[in-house]
């Protein structure tokens, strides 16, 4: 059975937000990185680009866009929460209108990879 | 750095970030079309002053606003705290900042 404290849709925000948070400190870095090797002109930033066609990276890819909208939308219902004077009502509604927004981007982003593929 | 004025980074930074990602994400699902090539991302940001501005607010606020989170994640999954911890988010900060602005730099310069 699940505890009693996580049946609550606030407890999967928080959960949301902070592993989506997690992915995208680490995939910062290497977000860097990449856009780094332009320094050594167009072709060195394409042949990057070019390791980054294969199925697997597109996957990683639609994960991160996924995990930016959720952190972003749970985000500013944070902010929300944190500094706007009326409290917070229907908690339930809000949390499924972050996720619904998220995934709405994320299908955005996936029909326009398709389309080229 | 007090407990509070980490909290209120975090936030102010979060609001920075929410303008920018909600223009990234935005950018991100446009770029995407047509397939993805440094053709492309630098005829955007080559030269063009405004990506350039754009891009260093973002660098700097992410550079603030993710080790401040990471740090809260640390602190309460791992139990890692104290002065280590909060040398390796400094470092982790400064890493970012650099390797951000470094990014930026490429793509405008290029």
């Amino acid at each position: 059975m699940m505890p009693a404290h996580r049946n609550h849709p606030a407890w999967w925000a928080a959960l949301a937000h902070r592993l989506s948070g997690l992915a995208l400190a680490v995939f910062l870095p290497l977000h860097f990185l990449a856009l780094g090797t332009a320094l050594a002109g167009a072709d060195a930033l394409d042949r990057f680009l070019d390791l980054t066609a294969g199925p697997l990276a597109k996957l990683a890819e639609t994960g991160i866009v996924l995990a930016l909208a959720l952190h972003l939308a749970l985000g500013l219902r944070v902010l929300h929460v944190e500094f706007l004077p009326r409290p917070e009502r229907r908690t339930r509604a809000v949390v499924a209108g972050c996720f619904g927004a998220s995934v709405a981007a994320t299908l955005l982003f996936l029909l326009n990879l398709a389309a080229s593929w | 750095m007090s407990a509070a004025r980490l909290f209120l980074l975090q936030r102010v930074s979060a609001a920075v970030l929410a303008l920018a990602v909600l223009v990234h994400l935005a950018t991100i699902i446009l770029a995407v079309r047509g397939g993805l090539t440094a053709g492309e991302i630098l005829a955007r940001t080559s030269g063009n002053v405004a990506w350039f501005a754009f891009y260093i607010v973002f660098v700097v606020a992410a550079a603030i606003h993710a080790p401040i989170g990471l740090r809260t994640i640390l602190r309460e999954w791992t139990g890692w705290r104290g002065r280590s911890c909060d040398l390796a988010m400094i470092l982790f900060a400064a890493v970012l900042l650099v390797l951000g602005l470094r990014a930026a730099w490429a793509v405008f310069a290029a």
